[in-house]
């Protein structure tokens, strides 16, 4: 059994959101929803998260930085788009300056919509997430092995 | 005693022979092959006197007396006119004071006294010895390759090379004469050469800061032969006597010897550049750096605490004593508070300096057995850590053209080796399981059992902020820094080498100390204790240590730098530009990442260190000297 | 203490520290929670957290930052096995400083600004702690004649009876040291994001795991500190000892969550303060009845 699903520790980005998902990720560490009950603490910091929560679109000022964050976290990563902004632009996504949702730029593993999302469906998000994180886990163990049998075959 | 003979006269006759050579090739020639024989001669003589444990000298010649007489009276009226030439009156009016006052003693009082054994060499002489036999040539190794670079850098000016290799051998000359003098007389003609050499070479350069400074250097230390020579006025006219070991027996007999005491402790204050005197050291550091290493750090100095740690068994619990623990205590704390305010390495290491002389002094103040045994290796310590500090110093300054610890970020990408012998110089000053920190365990201890709740207050704070300034140095030069460039070639050969021996003198006399302790210093101190007390350190901690020491060095060699991790950029908050080393900062511009360290200048602003500094020693040091006189008049 | 004794000292403390030290960590988090009217992580989430770390992709920032912070974690360890072998507590203090420099050395190295001025804040915190912990030695020291941890806890006085004014120092560093709020100024451990992590920003996947044991291992070694002053040679002293020892812990994590953090300034105002009125004072009057 994987413990990644036991401790997600997650970071936090702002795209160019209204901040309304924002305060409803936030809700989520309060004590009325208290996510610190799965083991999920909000680290701020890429290179300890195992969980990316990006609110709001991609525009062309943040796609540099959404990307950054990205590759500096260890595998294995999930990317979790919260809100509608997040999974495709929203009501910004005719901007001149928005490039769309979140997975313009990074790969996205689970959606959660919702304007703003709330927190009970954020929370619901973030356990998808942990489903993906496992399967991703364990994908990293197989790697060697796959690598090593194409080896072998190649040298056969 | 024909080898201390020779320890003396030959680095003269050197320092003579440089002076009128101007050559290159025939002044690097002579520079190593004295250097060799000086050090080979001082461990002769080391060997020599090592199983009898060192004898007195029953040597007398009229000549020498009227030749000392004879050169202090000129070097006074030198001084006096370059006090009248620079406008330096202060010092013309100390040489005016002192110098008739010193004759009319000698040719007087002191010529009716008859001093019998004029030299000794006993096991703390065979220390300091070593100390300028051995660390001192390896400076003047060093300064070959060190002054071409410096005389390059100052092309503009004459070459002054011969002067300065003169007065480096004059120097070593003096001191060698500093800790082999039984007649106080004798002590105080090698006391006074070593001011001038000291006040020449911090005048060097010739600068008007340089010339300020060197008069300051001067003037503080004029004071403290003053003091030295009212002691000596005492001895020769209350006393009748005029040797050392005479001194010490009659104190140890009983008879009350507080106030010459006091005034030849004084005397070592102001040369150990204590405060309210410090002031003078931190202006020796215009010097070129060969100097500050010398002279202000390894040996001069030394000479006023090598006196005090001389002196301590007729110190301890009285008035002397007292005044010496605290003039120690609170340079030790107000000068290492100060240092955390530095950024010029060099005023980092000559605050550092003053601080650790502040604990050798405190120790000898206190006078107990344990004590002085930490006094002793401090010294020992303090010798070697902080000359390969001081010219790694020098080379990273000639090299990286500043010497400012903020410009040493990530020395370690761009002079790798220079890099690792100053994190091992830092790391030998302040981390178990270094010499200076076993030392510094002693003395605390010490501290403790002397009783003196205040010298341990002040001994723990110290300690803290010494932690923190040398740290927060060793912190910049380990930060790895991309794309940096290896410019460490230009470095010549004889600074590798001294470099080099001084690292690694560094780490082996931290493994070999059990040794050092139990074979040079125990035995000297049992010949001035009769009461051996047990030592601070118990063999089982002596083992954990070595095997600490042991870790420490091992660990890098075994895993430093090895990782199969894939190498990710630093956390920019997401706006990297790639390499590490820039940013973009709002309004789409580039910025580049520059980190400084903390000065704390509102708590260790240096001017305030110094003033509450001065201010508690002169209070302490009038106090004891209003007692004494009102005690005698 | 001779060597059988010193030997299952060692041994009960590297086996047993890092499992005591996580639970407590677990109990804290559980507590804080309560405390904040929450329901918290399970008792085991620290140890979950620790395997996850273990499992993540390897990365560094450098060549060099593993290296010290192995060194870190090792001589925590030493200091830890130093202490509960019953050895001398200088020489425990002075092997402890080693290992907290190697940590600042090692957020050093990485060059991130973030890393940096936790480090700067973390040397900071020492200085402002050291004196008291020096002190607290020397307190022992005079009343037991011995700096051995060996002979303090066989010794036939009672520490807190002539050392209140240390304990009380000493616990008000101690919140520095457990890095708990109002002087958690280095690493936050709540999440104070102006400097995301502080020390530990470029840290991550098996050396951040390091970095979390070590502490493990640390603050036992550190209630170990508050256990000296209650135990003595009498038999039901020990057990004292470990209630004052989890009420301290309880004590700590109260401060925790009742105080908002201060600026550095108040941390070494504060703890010199501290360690000159009840650390000095202390030492003074033992000197005087001794």
């Amino acid at each position: 059994m994987s413990y990644v699903t036991k401790s997600p520790w997650i970071i936090h980005y702002d795209g160019s959101s209204c901040n309304g998902c924002d305060i409803e990720v936030l809700a989520c560490l309060t004590p009325m929803y208290d996510v610190e009950r799965f083991g999920i603490i909000n680290t701020g910091n890429p290179k300890h998260a195992d969980i990316f929560l990006v609110t709001g679109s991609v525009n062309e000022q943040n796609i540099t930085v959404v990307k950054l964050i990205y590759e500096q976290m260890p595998e294995p990563k999930v990317v979790v788009a919260i809100g509608i902004c997040a999974t495709s632009g929203g009501i910004f996504k005719e901007c001149y300056n928005i490039m769309g949702g979140i997975d313009t730029v990074i790969p996205v593993d689970v959606y959660v919509p919702g304007c703003a999302a709330r927190p009970e469906a954020i929370i619901d998000g973030v356990v998808k997430g942990l489903g993906v994180l496992a399967e991703k886990r364990a994908a990293m163990d197989q790697k060697p092995a796959v690598a090593a049998e194409v080896k072998e075959k190649e040298e056969a | 005693m024909s080898t201390i003979i020779f320890l003396i006269l030959f680095p003269f006759a050197v320092a003579l022979a440089l002076l009128v050579l101007k050559t290159d090739a025939a002044r690097d020639m002579i520079v190593k092959v004295a250097s060799i024989v000086i050090a080979a001669a001082s461990v002769y003589l080391a060997v020599q006197y090592f199983g009898s444990g060192g004898e007195y000298f029953d040597f007398e010649s009229e000549t020498i007396t009227y030749l000392m007489i004879g050169i202090e009276t000129l070097l006074g009226v030198m001084i006096f006119y370059l006090g009248i030439k620079y406008k330096k009156y202060v010092a013309s009016i100390l040489a005016a004071i002192q110098t008739p006052v010193m004759l009319f003693f000698e040719l007087g009082i002191g010529h009716s006294i008859h001093a019998a054994n004029n030299l000794y060499v006993d096991r703390l002489s065979i220390v300091m010895v070593l100390i300028i036999g051995i660390i001192g040539t390896l400076i003047c190794w060093y300064s070959i390759g060190y002054m071409k670079d410096f005389h390059h850098h100052h092309h503009e000016e004459p070459d002054r090379r011969p002067r300065f290799f003169f007065l480096l051998f004059l120097f070593l000359s003096a001191m060698f004469g500093i800790v082999v003098s039984n007649n106080l007389l004798w002590l105080y003609f090698f006391w006074e050469i070593t001011t001038v050499c000291s006040f020449f070479l911090i005048g060097f350069t010739k600068t008007p800061e340089a010339i300020k400074n060197s008069f300051r250097a001067l003037v503080f230390n004029m004071l403290g032969a003053l003091g030295f020579t009212l002691a000596i006025v005492i001895l020769g006219k209350y006393y009748g006597i005029m040797e050392l070991n005479q001194l010490l027996a009659m104190g140890a007999m009983g008879v009350s010897v507080v106030l010459p005491v006091a005034l030849l402790a004084f005397a070592g204050i102001t040369k150990a550049a204590q405060m309210p005197f410090n002031s003078w050291l931190l202006g020796a550091m215009v010097a070129p750096t060969p100097t500050s290493a010398l002279l202000h750090s390894s040996t001069m100095v030394k000479a006023g605490v090598f006196l005090i740690v001389k002196l301590s068994p007729v110190l301890g619990w009285n008035l002397a004593g007292v005044m010496v623990m605290l003039v120690g205590g609170i340079t030790f704390l107000m000068a290492s508070f100060a240092a955390i305010s530095q950024s010029n390495a060099k005023r980092v290491l000559a605050y550092s300096t003053v601080a650790n002389l502040g604990l050798i002094v405190a120790c000898g103040g206190i006078g107990t057995y344990a004590a002085v045994w930490a006094a002793i290796m401090l010294i020992i310590f303090h010798a070697v850590t902080k000359s390969l500090l001081f010219l790694c110093v020098g080379t990273a300054e000639h090299n990286i053209g500043s010497r400012d610890i903020e410009d040493m970020d990530g020395l370690f990408g761009r002079m790798p080796k220079l890099a690792t012998f100053m994190i091992v110089g830092i790391a030998g000053m302040f981390l178990a399981p270094f010499g200076m920190l076993i030392s510094k365990w002693a003395a605390m201890k010490a501290f403790i059992d002397s009783g003196n709740v205040l010298l341990v207050m002040m001994i723990i704070f110290g300690s803290a902020a010494t932690l923190f300034y040398w740290t927060k140095w060793l912190g910049k030069m380990v930060a790895i820094m991309a794309k940096q460039e290896n410019i460490q070639q230009n470095v010549h050969k004889e600074e590798w080498l001294v470099l080099t021996s001084l690292t690694v003198l560094t780490v082996v006399i931290c493994l070999v100390f059990p040794v050092m302790s139990s074979f040079l210093v125990v035995p000297y101190l049992e010949t001035i204790y009769s009461s051996v007390a047990t030592l601070a350190l118990s063999s089982g901690n002596m083992y954990i240590m070595s095997a600490m020491l042991a870790l420490v060095v091992l660990l890098p060699l075994l895993f430093y730098g090895k990782t199969s991790k894939r190498i990710v950029p630093i956390y920019l908050a997401g706006a990297n530009l790639g390499d590490d080393l820039t940013f973009r900062g709002s309004m789409d511009k580039e910025v580049s990442v520059s980190l400084k360290n903390w000065y704390m200048d509102d708590y260790f602003a240096e001017k305030r260190m110094n003033l509450i500094g001065v201010i508690a020693t002169v209070v302490v040091l009038v106090t004891v000297f209003s007692i004494l006189l009102g005690g005698v008049l | 203490m001779n060597l059988t004794t010193s030997i299952i000292g060692i041994a009960a403390y590297l086996i047993l520290a890092p499992i005591a030290g996580g639970l407590l960590a677990g109990i804290d988090r559980k507590i804080s929670a309560r405390m904040q009217g929450r329901f918290g992580p399970p008792i085991l989430q620290p140890f979950y957290d620790f395997f996850k770390l273990l499992e993540k992709e390897p990365i560094t920032v450098n060549r060099v930052q593993d290296f010290y912070v192995m060194c870190f974690f090792i001589f925590i360890v030493i200091t830890g096995c130093l202490f509960f072998a019953g050895g001398d507590l200088l020489l425990i203090i002075f092997s402890l400083t080693l290992a907290s420099i190697f940590l600042v050395i090692a957020a050093f190295s990485s060059n991130s600004p973030y890393a940096q001025i936790g480090a700067e804040r973390e040397l900071l915190q020492m200085m402002a702690y050291e004196p008291m912990v020096l002190i607290t030695a020397v307190g022992f020291y005079i009343l037991n004649g011995s700096f051995n941890i060996s002979d303090i806890v066989s010794s036939q006085v009672m520490g807190i009876q002539y050392l209140p004014g240390i304990f009380i120092g000493f616990v008000y560093i101690l919140t520095i040291k457990l890095r708990k709020s109002p002087f958690d100024l280095s690493m936050s451990h709540h999440g104070h994001q102006e400097l995301v992590k502080g020390l530990t920003t470029e840290f991550s996947g098996k050396t951040m795991a390091v970095i979390e044991i070590a502490h493990w291992y640390e603050n036992i070694f550190l209630l170990g500190f508050v256990y000296l002053f209650f135990a003595n040679s009498l038999a039901w002293s020990p057990v004292l000892a470990v209630v004052v020892c989890l009420a301290t812990y309880f004590l700590e994590i109260l401060i925790d969550n009742s105080y908002a953090r201060m600026k550095w300034q108040f941390a070494i105002n504060a703890s010199w303060i501290v360690a000159i009125t009840f650390g000095f004072v202390n030492l003074l009057v033992l000197y005087f009845i001794s």
